[in-house]
């Protein structure tokens, strides 16, 4: 787990967002989408990518990963449900609270899995 | 002057056109132009970083001095804490007071009572549950002005409450009027300047009249401190915290308060609450300079020393009684007394252009740019980093070969044209020396 770079990914979003003039309300809400899904790959996967697409009226984020996927997407869906090691909830992670902010903070969101092979998260914010 | 005031300047004649500003600067607000630092207005938070960095001096804080009290006929002191925090440890504050009398003050309203209402105020508010949390401190205009080029959707976090500083004012305006009197705040820093010359949450006629750096009358009270006739103090330890860092989450009672200093770890402190990761913290003191204001780049001690001496001071005065009991305070707080007059809006002044296709077209243009230069960040293009000059390039306040590195490459590139050229050229002309040779070897 590399968490020495975890928020790398979220704070170019960040910047990008802030460059192009997006509202102060979606970059927050970028940032918060982008972070979690972030942190995700770093804890729950082995790796992954994360990218965003700006366009004039919205905001899309995806996030792929290759790891074990998430067996019951619903239950991972729900407010303090998590997975992660004791060592991650000593450093403040692991409330199982991830996913339920994407949730808050999109317009649109896909999650999709296959157990053993990796979990791909698209995330659509309205401006 | 364009929009914006600031405090802090540049002189252009002690500038050596180094990198050490504009890599230092939290809003990448510097650049080095024909070999002299330049400003972007727009950006600037008047933090001070640049003046504590410059080896040089070239960079000042532009201030009054005590020469603004001959514009008034009757003169008031606001003394910022950090003041007390600058002499040593025996030195009492009445004597500090007194001494801002001999200088030719008429009277002394200290800015460390106006915080030990505030932070009565605030905590009052933090219990009653209302606004955002993590709510976010007021009191330092370095942080309050970062946050609204830096953390725009964070502004509403911060207390909805004016700092000491301008509460001192508002209670010496209340004792002593406008007009005939001047108020003059006696700073530890250029970012309280600004704020004296151009609040961010207040209109109407200015409160205060004059800024003064401690720095700039530090020579003056020492020579003065044993003759002064001693003025009773009326802060208690509460409000004199405020002079330095953690003080003002002491002051704040009943709630959990995160305390962050210096302007870099308070950035990092805010990436955490953009990303609404901070949890169980219900107040946040930020200060832009490493100590607190006893660290402000206008002081004179150590910051470090000046925290213990002001630690000092504040237990000395722990028997006090305050001004105002805290049933007095829940009055003044139900009216406006201590509000913020207007919003405070956000300054988006990191975004490429107004027009947003345009601004994301500069953005990937930005990109593209960025991934031609060498990635070193190493500043001799004048620029804080590869990715400001690939903005800057983007924006037409720059050039590709701005950089040192693509300089070289295109020298080089040309250097190789010319051998190139030059291989091509038809063979020299035998010269006449040769020529006469030969004919005599013929002859
Ligand atoms: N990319 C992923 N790969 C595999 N499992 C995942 C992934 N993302 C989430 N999960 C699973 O879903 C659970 C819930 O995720 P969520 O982000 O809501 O909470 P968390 O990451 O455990 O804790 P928190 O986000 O509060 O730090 C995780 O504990 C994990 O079991
Ligand atoms: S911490 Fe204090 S001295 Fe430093 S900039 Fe802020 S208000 Fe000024
Ligand atoms: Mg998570």
């Amino acid at each position: 787990m590399e968490f020495n770079t975890a928020g790398d990914a979220a704070s170019k979003i960040k910047e990008v967002l802030q460059k192009s003039g997006m509202e102060p309300t979606l970059v927050r809400r970028a940032t918060i989408v982008s972070f979690e899904l972030e942190l995700n790959i770093i804890i729950h996967a082995y790796f992954g990518r994360l990218r965003a697409v700006i366009k004039e009226n919205c905001l899309e984020i995806a996030a792929k990963d290759r790891g074990p996927g998430i067996p019951d997407i619903e239950l991972a869906m729900q407010e303090g449900y998590s997975t992660a090691p004791p060592f991650v909830k000593e450093m403040g992670f692991g409330a199982g609270m991830g996913l339920p902010n994407i949730k808050k903070n999109s317009d649109i969101l896909v999650v999709r899995s296959r157990c053993g092979a990796g979990t791909f998260v698209y995330s659509l914010l309205k401006r | 002057m364009g929009a914006y005031y600031h405090s802090v300047r540049l002189l252009e004649e002690k500038c050596k056109g180094c990198t050490n500003c504009i890599k230092r600067c939290p809003t990448e607000a510097i650049r080095v132009r024909q070999g002299k630092a330049v400003i972007i207005e727009e950006r600037c938070v008047d933090c001070g970083e640049c003046i504590r960095v410059c080896p040089n001096h070239a960079k000042v804080a532009v201030a009054d001095d005590l020469t603004v009290l001959k514009s008034f006929p009757k003169n008031i002191a606001l003394p910022a804490p950090a003041l007390l925090g600058q002499f040593g440890r025996s030195t009492d504050e009445a004597h500090i007071l007194g001494a801002l009398l001999e200088l030719g003050f008429d009277d002394v309203v200290e800015v460390a009572v106006a915080a030990d209402m505030v932070s009565e105020v605030i905590s009052q508010y933090l219990q009653s549950g209302k606004g955002p949390r993590p709510a976010i401190s007021s009191a330092c205009p370095a942080v309050v002005r970062l946050m609204q080029v830096r953390f725009p959707s964070l502004l509403d976090n911060i207390v909805p409450f004016e700092p000491p500083m301008e509460i001192a004012a508002r209670l010496a305006r209340e004792s002593f009027g406008f007009g005939e009197v001047g108020v003059h705040f006696i700073t530890p820093c250029p970012a309280k300047i600004t704020a004296v010359k151009q609040p961010v949450s207040y209109k109407g006629p200015l409160l205060l009249d004059g800024a003064i750096p401690i720095s700039a009358i530090y020579g003056e009270m020492m020579k003065r401190l044993n003759s002064a006739r001693p003025f009773t103090p009326r802060a208690t330890s509460r409000g004199i915290g405020w002079g330095r860092s953690g003080g003002e989450g002491l002051a704040i009672q009943g709630s959990s308060v995160l305390s962050v200093d210096g302007i870099h770890n308070v950035i990092a402190v805010l990436e955490e609450v953009e990303r609404g990761r901070l949890s169980g913290v219900d107040y946040i003191e930020a200060q832009a300079c490493t100590g607190g204001c006893v660290g402000g780049c206008l002081t004179v001690q150590n910051p470090f020393v000046g925290r213990t001496i002001l630690k000092h001071k504040a237990s000395e005065a722990s028997g006090r009684k305050a001004l105002l009991s805290s049933e007095a305070l829940a009055d003044m707080y139900r009216t406006s007394f201590f509000d913020m007059s207007v919003k405070i809006t956000p300054r988006p002044v990191m975004r490429l252009d107004t027009d947003i296709k345009v601004a994301l077209a500069k953005v990937n243009q930005m990109e593209q740019v960025a991934k031609e230069l060498p990635g070193l960040d190493c500043g001799a293009c004048g620029s804080p980093n590869c990715k400001a000059l690939a903005e800057d390039i983007v924006q037409g306040r720059a050039s590709e070969l701005d950089c040192i590195f693509k300089l070289r490459e295109k020298v080089q590139g040309l250097a190789e044209a010319m051998v190139e050229v030059a291989r091509q050229l038809p063979p020299p002309v035998a010269s006449r020396a040769e020529t006469e040779k030969g004919e005599r070897r013929d002859g």
